[in-house]
């Protein structure tokens, strides 16, 4: 398959964007009110208000550094301005963003107060937006695209359509050189075993069942009954669902027939080179997508059942569906209809070439339904309690 | 016309892709091979739900996609809903 050109945003570090956001960044839950205010003073910035930030420790602070450093760092992302409680801690973001060579700023609030804060930062995002409404689109390679996948409110009819469509994709745009990510580590959970012989070699295989294993001795240590209607949701049960192996193997279709993947991502953490990578992450929907756009992720493909209504504030989630019930009741959160297939008037390879052309066009600018219904979920992982 | 899919030709449940009224023949096929299968639904299936292609007994491996999703905790009757009720995760 020819590779498709793309008009993308190439920032400083070469790296391919397809939104243009100036973004402004809390450290810390206590600074979102200024971030708030300074993104109302200055029209076209976006404020990524959440609740952490304090007190965190160990891995869980990395994770949090990892997640503020690499969502600042999304080629999706122009220019940053960071404001938090106190210098030590921004300071550490802001320089973590600024190895990308894109502007970023830092204000803390200790010594000047909100109000003073919220005029100095709001000047700094005046100049920012300004500066970045200016840049231009230029042509891009689709295999430039890092992609991430994930689904979410998944019934029957994901693991029959719309996850296999986005199989078909991964098939197709890592053959073209492209970057991928892949994750939802508790629902491979029946399916571990088809997952494990995708892996390119038996080193990353031993790092997977290292990840998975973990991850399973977590729920086993903090479960209190067989995690139905938590995992599958009572969504997915509405939907047919009906066991986490019967999800889990509709979930993996996701990883399409002939992909390898080549190396085991820690969550929030960038790959390293070209190719399909496996990240250990939630399965929940916007911790996953808020990680994989802190990894540096620029479009997700999300499959779902029952419809899952999930966006991103930097990364463009783009939603795809074969339940026709969903695409009639809910059409406005779905990107790309795939129900054809289920009705046997469109093969998955079908459905992947039309799911190639949507990637390009929202890639181009048009917005998803999510962004248009301005669905802006930013959901930080926490890993244990703070100190 | 088709009321049911399966992933492969092995698997011993379908896939409602139109809700199934109890009593009716239906028609299926698989989505991976030319297995053209047809039973009558002893109970409504909503879109979306599982259907019983065989027998089952309380202990029984229930397989979709080729693969075992879970054990079978109630007698389950060919053309019967196969849901929460009946089948249980092996896992967790």
């Amino acid at each position: 398959m020819k590779i498709p050109t793309i008009k993308g945003y190439r920032r400083e570090n070469g790296r391919v964007g397809i939104r243009n956001h100036v973004i402004i960044l809390p450290v810390d839950d206590i600074s979102n009110a200024a971030c708030e205010a300074v993104a109302n003073n200055i029209k076209g910035t976006l404020a990524l208000p959440h609740a952490y930030g304090r007190l965190q420790f160990g891995e869980d602070l990395e994770l949090f550094f990892r997640t503020m450093i690499g969502t600042g760092a999304n080629p999706n992302v122009a220019a940053v301005v960071v404001i938090g409680i106190e210098p030590g801690w921004t300071q550490r973001i802001v320089d973590g963003i600024a190895k990308t060579g894109k502007p970023v700023a830092g204000f803390s609030i200790e010594r000047f107060g909100d109000i003073a804060t919220i005029a100095n930062a709001s000047r700094k995002a005046l100049e920012y937006v300004q500066w970045a409404s200016e840049l231009e689109r230029t042509s891009c390679k689709f295999n430039e695209l890092y992609i991430s996948v994930k689904c979410g409110e998944s019934d029957t009819t994901t693991g029959l359509s719309s996850c296999p469509t986005v199989g078909n994709v991964m098939d197709k745009a890592i053959a073209m050189g492209g970057t991928a990510s892949f994750g939802e580590t508790s629902e491979l959970t029946g399916g571990e075993h088809i997952v494990r012989a995708k892996a390119v070699n038996e080193k990353v295989a031993h790092q997977f069942d290292a990840i998975f294993k973990d991850y399973q001795d977590m729920i086993m240590k903090e479960k209190t009954d067989d995690l139905s209607e938590s995992q599958p949701t009572k969504g997915n049960i509405r939907g047919g669902l009906t066991t986490i192996e019967e999800k889990a193997l509709g979930n993996i279709e996701k990883l399409g027939k002939k992909t390898k993947f080549v190396g085991c991502l820690k969550p929030a953490e960038a790959p390293a080179g070209k190719g399909f990578y496996f990240m250990d992450t939630s399965s929940a929907a916007a911790e996953a997508v808020t990680l994989w756009a802190a990894s540096g992720a620029v479009v997700h493909l999300f499959p779902t059942g029952q419809g899952n209504i999930i966006g991103n504030p930097i990364e463009p989630v783009i939603k795809i569906s074969g339940n026709p019930l969903t695409c009639l009741t809910m059409g406005e959160h779905i990107d790309h209809n795939v129900s054809a297939i289920l009705r046997g008037e469109m093969t998955v390879d079908e459905a992947g070439d039309e799911l190639i052309d949507m990637i390009v066009r929202t890639a181009n600018g048009r917005l998803t339904a999510a962004e248009a219904l301005g669905h802006r979920e930013f959901v930080l992982t926490k890993l244990y309690r703070s100190a | 016309m088709i009321e049911f899919l399966m992933h492969v030709e092995k698997d011993t449940v379908g896939v409602a892709v139109v809700d199934i009224k109890a009593g009716t023949q239906v028609s299926g096929r698989t989505l991976h091979g030319n297995a053209k299968p047809k039973l009558k639904a002893l109970m409504d299936i909503p879109l979306g739900h599982k259907i019983a292609m065989q027998d089952f007994k309380p202990g029984d491996t229930v397989i979709k996609y080729g693969e075992d999703i879970g054990k079978v905790v109630a007698p389950i009757k060919k053309g019967d809903h196969v849901h929460v009720h009946n089948v249980k995760t092996k896992r967790w």
